[in-house]
């Protein structure tokens, strides 16, 4: 009988990362039974007790050289086994770079139904439903799942983690014998990390954002010093990042960053849904835009009706001069 | 090397936001008055990523495969247009609304028929969803290997593929024959040419039913899902923007500071 939550987990950094915690903390949060968690990988297990101590009380450490570098078919071989042994009625991942791209991979090994980028889960009638934004953000679909274990991804920072909990132990099943080699077809042959200067965006508790109205990227300069002035990093739209002005890395929407931070201040950003998508969690957005019908005031606390070139430099004037009376 | 590219035909997601109606009864998106669909746009990637494989060796083959009403015939036109050979439908209204896996097994039943296929190519995610999952999916129920999310596609005997990621790229081989699924860091799918428009009418579309699968209606379709769409609707905004008064630019850049301060937001 499959009964509980699975959560993939994912190493960040030698560490948990924060979305495991916070599915591990959703999924207690659901009291759909034990919550276990999967862990992939040469640092594994080393990691079990920090599952315990966001909420896992039971940990399958899968330990294969052979999942050193995240493929396809390695950690879907993982993944369906610890599904084999724990026999989960769900299992979480996040919506990641591996979330993302294990999820229906699972799916179609197993045949059962997945759904993508939940913002929120619940449990009803003994199964998972979720509510995920479809249409470019426009819409939100809710479903629900026929076959078992139900398969969904979570929207990072959607679910909060628990206050972890050092004292919490948890039972380490360790999954041998998982994968054959033989059977990943695919190999990683280079990594590349874009160039990461200062604080990360999905990290950030300020976004500067900048769009297409900006007109060029010369006109970033104000934006990365409003940026810099905040302790906070610099958004774009993906028109901004597809003409090549900012790099791919800095774009937030539905392709890619999502992000939440407390104060986002979009300028010159009209807000297709295509862009809110990636910023629509944010706490508190600011909108300058000189077109007063544009779509990014209708999410706005804040806003000014101008253009960037005049409101944004005295702007960055009185930001200074509230900083300096400190 | 004979390629397949699986596109959908979705409504017209560059309208505002404000157009943007939902049946909630229905559970469907009412489609904009006057707005034609259109081809799903990561999809015209994945033509384009098709194509420049094709520019590289002439003789390349590739197939245009959707599935989708009557009027998706119209997105295997775009496809044709763009440069591919032949387009195949499956046109039967038992394997419409069904869920992604519902879909990638009628989509892998096809390119099993069609034959021979070296490579599936697909856009990342369908711009009405947004799920993202049935290229993979299609790859699994084929048994072969699948690479998501590429910025490029070279095919050398296997094919290589750089593949985004949240902080920057990694480049990937996988054997032949794969699926990759394209994303708009590829770039812009080429435009069509006049000329190019009419000769793709002339190009041979083959329709399929299910049965011409050896579906049943058990396997399509709703009947044939995993997942149930339980509701659709809206979400409602509640935001009241306040905008910033002054008779100058500097006299609102100084209010609204003064209000970031206020909130303590800076």
């Amino acid at each position: 009988m499959a009964e509980g939550i699975l959560v993939v987990g994912e190493v960040a950094e030698g560490k948990l990362s924060p979305t495991t915690s916070e599915l591990l903390g959703a999924a207690r949060k659901l009291g759909a039974g034990a919550v276990s968690c999967a862990l992939f990988g040469p640092d594994a297990a080393g990691l079990a007790q920090s599952a315990a101590a966001a909420g896992a009380d039971k940990v399958y450490v899968v330990d294969d050289t052979a999942l050193a570098d995240y493929t396809t078919d390695g950690y879907a071989q993982a993944l369906a086994k610890v599904i084999e042994q724990a026999s989960p009625a769900a299992v979480l991942l996040g919506q990641t770079d591996v979330g993302r791209d294990l999820a229906p991979a699972i799916g179609a090994r197993l045949g059962v139904g997945v759904a993508m980028d939940a913002i929120e889960l619940s449990w009803q009638n003994g199964g998972l439903q979720i509510t995920r934004p479809a249409y470019g953000g426009n819409a939100r679909a809710v479903n629900g799942f026929k076959s078992t274990p139900a398969v969904a991804t979570v929207r990072p920072k959607s679910q909060e983690a628990l206050e972890p909990d050092a004292s919490r132990q948890a039972e380490v099943i360790s999954v041998a014998g998982a994968i054959d080699a033989a059977q990943i077809r695919t190999k990683v042959v280079n990594k590349t990390k874009a160039a990461a200067e200062g604080i990360r965006l999905e990290d950030a508790e300020v976004v500067i954002a900048g769009g297409r109205g900006l007109g060029g990227p010369e006109n970033f300069a104000g934006v990365e010093e409003l940026a810099k002035l905040l302790g906070g990093a610099v958004g774009v739209t993906r028109a901004v990042a597809d003409m090549g002005w900012r790099p791919v890395s800095e774009q937030v929407g539905l392709t890619g960053k999502v992000v939440s931070p407390t104060l986002y201040i979009a300028i010159a950003v009209s807000g297709a849904s295509q862009h809110m998508a990636g910023c629509s969690g944010s706490k508190n957005i600011i909108a300058i835009n000189k077109d007063p019908d544009a779509n990014i005031f209708k999410s706005a606390r804040f806003g000014i009706v101008g253009d960037f070139k005049q409101v944004l430099p005295p702007l960055i004037e009185a930001v200074k001069k509230i900083k300096a009376e400190g | 090397m004979h390629i397949v590219v699986c596109v959908k035909q979705v409504p017209d997601w560059d309208i505002p936001p404000s157009s943007f109606k939902v049946d909630e009864a229905a559970k469907k998106v009412v489609p904009p008055q006057g707005v034609a669909p259109v081809v799903s746009q990561f999809d015209a990637i994945a033509v384009e990523a098709a194509m420049r494989v094709k520019d590289v060796k002439p003789d390349t083959k590739v197939t245009i495969l959707s599935l989708g009403p009557a009027s998706a015939r119209d997105a295997i036109k775009h496809g044709l247009a763009m440069g591919g050979d032949e387009g195949v439908l499956i046109d039967d209204a038992s394997t419409l609304d069904g869920d992604s896996l519902a879909t990638a097994k009628t989509l892998a039943a096809a390119i099993n028929k069609i034959g021979g296929v070296d490579m599936v190519l697909c856009g990342r995610q369908a711009v009405d969803w947004d799920m993202g999952v049935t290229g993979t999916m299609i790859a699994g129920i084929l048994g072969w290997p699948v690479v998501t999310i590429a910025k490029s596609v070279t095919v050398n005997g296997s094919v290589t593929v750089e593949r985004v990621l949240s902080d920057g790229y990694e480049t990937v081989e996988a054997s032949l024959p794969a699926v990759v699924t394209v994303s708009n860091e590829l770039g812009e799918p080429r435009y069509p040419k006049l000329q190019q428009i009419m000769m793709a009418a002339r190009k041979q579309v083959q329709v399929w039913t299910a049965a011409d699968l050896s579906l049943d209606g058990a396997q399509v379709g709703q009947a044939g899902s995993q997942l149930t769409l339980d509701r659709l609707y809206q979400p409602v905004s509640e935001t009241q923007v306040e905008l910033m008064e002054g008779d100058t630019p500097e006299e609102q850049a100084q209010n609204l500071a003064r209000k970031l301060r206020e909130a303590k937001l800076i």
